[in-house]
């Protein structure tokens, strides 16, 4: 977008502002700094680190069993699926065989922490585009599956479910009932929230045509997720790197090809439709079985390097084990999504407005404790 | 497994990549065991031209670097890069070492793949690896004054490590 | 009642049954004065109640109602917690224009409450040029924010001030070319005769669609022109902290944000009085009660109070280059048409006359 007046003597100077780290539009603490010349963004400059914990590190000196429970500590909002991935890279290593009850589980309870994800998603990105109504109403509905999991898994936030074998326990037996008359409920207000935000023609306005990524781009820069798709880049993990249950279901893939945070947005929306249907499904036709399979009370990896990629809210998580055949890992590294996809961030702003940031941002549903790890 | 074939469209299995890739350069070490992706060494002197070819040619086209991790082995340091094509949906793991631990250095790959410019400040910032080329090498997460590189496995903190 | 509702004339005469004639003319207008101030202080404070009752009933939750009865004292306590506040400033700020800033806009939001027709007679002052006056002073308050986001020293407020500016000065065209609209009809700019004149049926009646064109351009022009949602750039609070009033805090604060609710008021009670019929009860049922007319005024003035709440708490807000081609592009050209429109009417007398 050049504003620049053409043949014109008025000369002005950039200067510096900082997003800094406490900030209502940065969810979590980053600090960005801008280089600004009037409204026109020239450079912005991501400061990682503020909540940065060496999560890596510390799966160095743990048991497998203790790093599950670090994993959910870092994308707060998808943390059971941030579970299973460590579980499943163990699972994989041991070459277990996971009983079919626990794989359809550990799907639905997937994709409600999905749905649950976007719901605070989208009603933060109400609140930063403006319309500040949007928070409580994305809030409510993120309640009742809180409830939900609160009643099977122990807790609302940091499930810590899944260990490396199944499921801690099994499911309550109020589980299946209510998860159905949440979809019931939900699907009733998803429309609504479709007429409130998405019809809305100042809401349009913000998000069209503003932070365009192409599709070249979205690859070279590890783009994944939502921000992926959104450009037109088919990079669903749960098609292409099959896990779980998600080889029984049929769903299809959201693609738009705009790469504006419209797409985005769009693309969110879709798959929280798409993860009702996953759900509903699944949920009447859970296999009887064990819920665990039994493993070693120290568990030791053979020599080698194990990788698993799963689908969270926010994109492709990967975890890289490389094991010694001791009891601690050698090395764990935590391929994050947020990580890649904030890298991009100054190449979508440059050149557009400060409010075309803010709105930018929100798109990216970026959650800074998985960028920071 | 009937949704899978719709998405895959010519993958090459482990065997031909290794065949073709060996047509290209000598020198570089093959391995299958210890993971489900072949996985290639090459010497830091081979690597950026090798990197180049993966992405570029027509059959590999390995236009996704999903995966930076930085290594500590002990005796070398070195870097481990997952790579996917997003056209053939196979990958492919490449290795590349480096014996001094003073004064690593190795080639960046940020012109070509984008997402390596913070992958390479993350790297710099825990284990001190440099990379030639790159266009903003700075810490990214720890401070700017923090003197050593926290991943080695050789490094001693005796405030602030927890050791069991 | 046996008060006359006259309050100037009644108040300058009880004054001078015990001081000279001049003295107690300047006496009434003090003791006016200081009626009104303490009366609108205190409903600016129970406007911020409503405003936080109304967020909470649309966001599905309770508003304020631990402090008193339904939240009423609410507002109260806040004042008293403002008011104790440590009033800190930056040490690089200019003094004097920092001091000075927020007395420009409460100044100017006061100024031009003295000239409502609360009912019959019951008018502060009564000045042959009303609404110009009206205009003319709101247009004061832009200095305020413009000095304060100045003298803060502070570059977010610099930027919230900047837009600010712009943005105010902007929309005034808008409300003010909307209300010539309706002078058209009315022939006269004082307000007491404005609303003799909708004794024929309101003026939004009497003028219908060129009216209603009118009414809607006033309403988007005047909560544009209060920074509120969906125009509210200015105080972004996503972006850019809290703008041009960052660093205010205690008294001063608080008078920045009481003006803000003043001047909500204020455009509501203007296209009361102008487009609604002021103190006229509608197809004249309490008229021969004069004094209702004040509850008719007020309840007017909170029907479009609702509304432009209703707008803040449902809207995105829109992005200040996009705030700024609304205006020049859109609202402008379209009220210069309206007020074309509006004169054919009434050339042709094809208003609506009761």
């Amino acid at each position: 977008m050049d504003t620049t007046i053409k043949n014109s003597n008025l000369k002005s100077e950039e200067y510096f502002i900082n997003m800094g780290p406490q900030h209502p539009a940065t969810h979590g603490v980053l600090r960005l700094l801008l280089t600004i010349d009037g409204e026109i963004i020239k450079k912005v400059e991501p400061d990682l680190g503020y909540i940065h914990r060496s999560i890596e590190k510390m799966c160095e000196r743990d048991s497998y069993q203790q790093i599950v429970h670090l994993t959910d500590r870092m994308d707060y909002l998808s943390s059971h699926i941030n579970n299973e991935a460590v579980c499943l890279t163990v699972e994989k290593a041991l070459q277990l065989e996971i009983p079919e009850r626990v794989k359809v589980i550990r799907t639905i309870i997937d994709e409600l922490t999905r749905i649950a994800s976007h719901c605070l998603w989208w009603g933060v990105m109400g609140m930063d585009v403006g319309a500040l109504t949007t928070y409580f109403y994305g809030f409510r509905d993120r309640e009742m599956i809180n409830d939900i999991f609160e009643e099977t898994c122990g807790a609302r936030l940091t499930m810590n479910y899944n260990i490396p074998g199944g499921l801690m326990f099994d499911i309550h037996p109020n589980f299946v009932k209510r998860t159905k008359e949440f979809i019931a409920h939900f699907k009733t207000k998803l429309p609504e929230y479709d007429t409130l935000l998405t019809g809305n023609v100042i809401f349009q306005k913000r998000m069209k045509g503003v932070g365009v990524l192409t599709k070249e781009d979205a690859i070279s820069f590890g783009a994944s997720g939502p921000v992926g798709r959104g450009s037109g880049y088919s990079c669903d993990v749960r098609k292409y790197h099959t896990y779980s249950a998600y080889d029984k279901v049929t769903f299809n893939e959201s693609l738009k090809t705009e790469g504006d945070s419209f797409a985005r947005y769009q693309v969110r929306i879709q798959e929280m439709w798409e993860s009702m249907s996953i759900i509903e499904q699944l949920i009447d036709n859970i296999p009887e079985g064990d819920v665990q399979v039994a493993t070693n009370a120290v568990i030791k990896l053979p020599k080698g390097e194990f990788y698993q990629k799963v689908e969270t809210a926010r994109g492709e998580l990967g975890v890289y084990i490389n094991s010694t055949g001791t009891k601690n890992p050698y090395r764990v590294k935590f391929r994050s999504p947020g990580f890649s996809n904030l890298s991009l961030l100054n190449h979508i702003a440059v050149g557009g407005k400060i409010g075309d940031l803010v709105a930018s941002m929100a798109t990216l549903d970026l959650v800074i404790p998985d960028i920071d790890r | 497994m009937g949704l899978m074939k719709d998405y895959k469209t010519e993958v090459m299995t482990n065997e031909a990549l290794q065949n073709l890739i060996n047509s290209w350069t000598a020198e570089l070490e093959f391995t299958e065991e210890g993971s489900e992706f072949l996985t290639i060494s090459v010497k830091p002197e081979h690597f950026h031209q090798l990197m180049l070819q993966l992405k570029s040619n027509n059959e590999t086209n390995f236009d996704y670097l999903f995966c930076l991790t930085g290594m500590d082995w002990g005796k070398e340091l070195g870097i481990i890069y997952h790579l996917e094509s997003t056209t053939h949906r196979h990958c492919i793991v490449v290795k590349v070492q480096t014996e001094d631990r003073e004064n690593p250095t190795i080639d960046s790959v940020c012109d070509i793949w984008k997402t390596a410019n913070f992958h390479e400040r993350e790297i710099f910032d825990f284990f001190g690896i440099k990379f030639n080329n790159h266009p903003n090498l700075k810490r990214l997460f720890l401070t700017d004054e923090w003197e050593g590189f926290p991943l080695r496995k050789d490094y001693v903190d005796e405030i602030n490590m927890v050791i069991k | 009642m046996n008060i006359a509702l006259n309050i100037t004339t009644t108040i300058t005469e009880f004054l001078s049954g015990f001081m000279s004639e001049g003295v107690a003319n300047i006496g009434a207008m003090v003791v006016i004065a200081l009626i009104y101030l303490a009366i609108f202080a205190v409903a600016g404070l129970y406007l911020v109640l409503l405003e936080r009752k109304v967020a909470a009933w649309f966001q599905l939750r309770l508003g304020p109602n631990r402090v008193g009865p339904w939240g009423l004292l609410q507002t109260m306590a806040d004042a008293l917690k403002l008011v104790s506040k440590e009033l800190t400033g930056t040490v690089k700020a200019d003094k004097f224009l920092y001091n000075l800033a927020p007395y420009f806009v409460i100044v100017s939001s006061l100024m031009a409450l003295a000239v409502f027709p609360f009912t019959k007679d019951f008018q502060a002052f009564d000045i042959n040029i009303g609404i110009f006056f009206l205009i003319a002073i709101s247009s004061i308050g832009v200095i305020g924010i413009l000095l304060g986001g100045w003298a803060s020293n502070n570059k977010f407020a610099l930027i919230g001030a900047m837009r600010s500016g712009v943005q105010t000065i902007s929309y005034e065209l808008s409300v003010g070319l909307s209300l010539i609209t309706m002078i058209l009809l009315t022939g006269t700019l004082q307000l007491s005769e404005i609303i003799e004149v909708q004794k024929n049926g309101w003026l939004i009646v009497q003028g219908h669609i060129p009216a209603i064109i009118a009414f809607m351009i006033y309403m988007i022009a005047g909560t544009a022109e209060t920074n509120r949602a969906p125009f509210d750039m200015v105080e972004a609070e996503s972006e850019l902290g809290a703008g041009f009033h960052t660093e205010y805090s205690g008294m001063k604060f608080a008078y920045f944000f009481l003006a803000e609710f003043i001047n909500m008021f204020i455009i509501a009670a203007t296209a009361t009085t102008i487009f609604f019929g002021g103190w006229l009860s509608p197809f004249g049922i309490t008229e021969s009660i004069p004094w209702l007319g004040v509850f008719w005024f007020i309840g007017k003035t909170f029907i479009l109070v609702f509304l432009m709440m209703w707008f803040r708490w449902t809207f995105p807000r829109l992005r200040v280059d996009q705030l700024l081609t609304l205006e020049w592009k859109y609202l402008l050209p379209l009220n210069l048409l309206n007020i074309v429109l509006m004169a054919l009417i009434v050339w042709l007398g094809l208003t609506i006359q009761f």
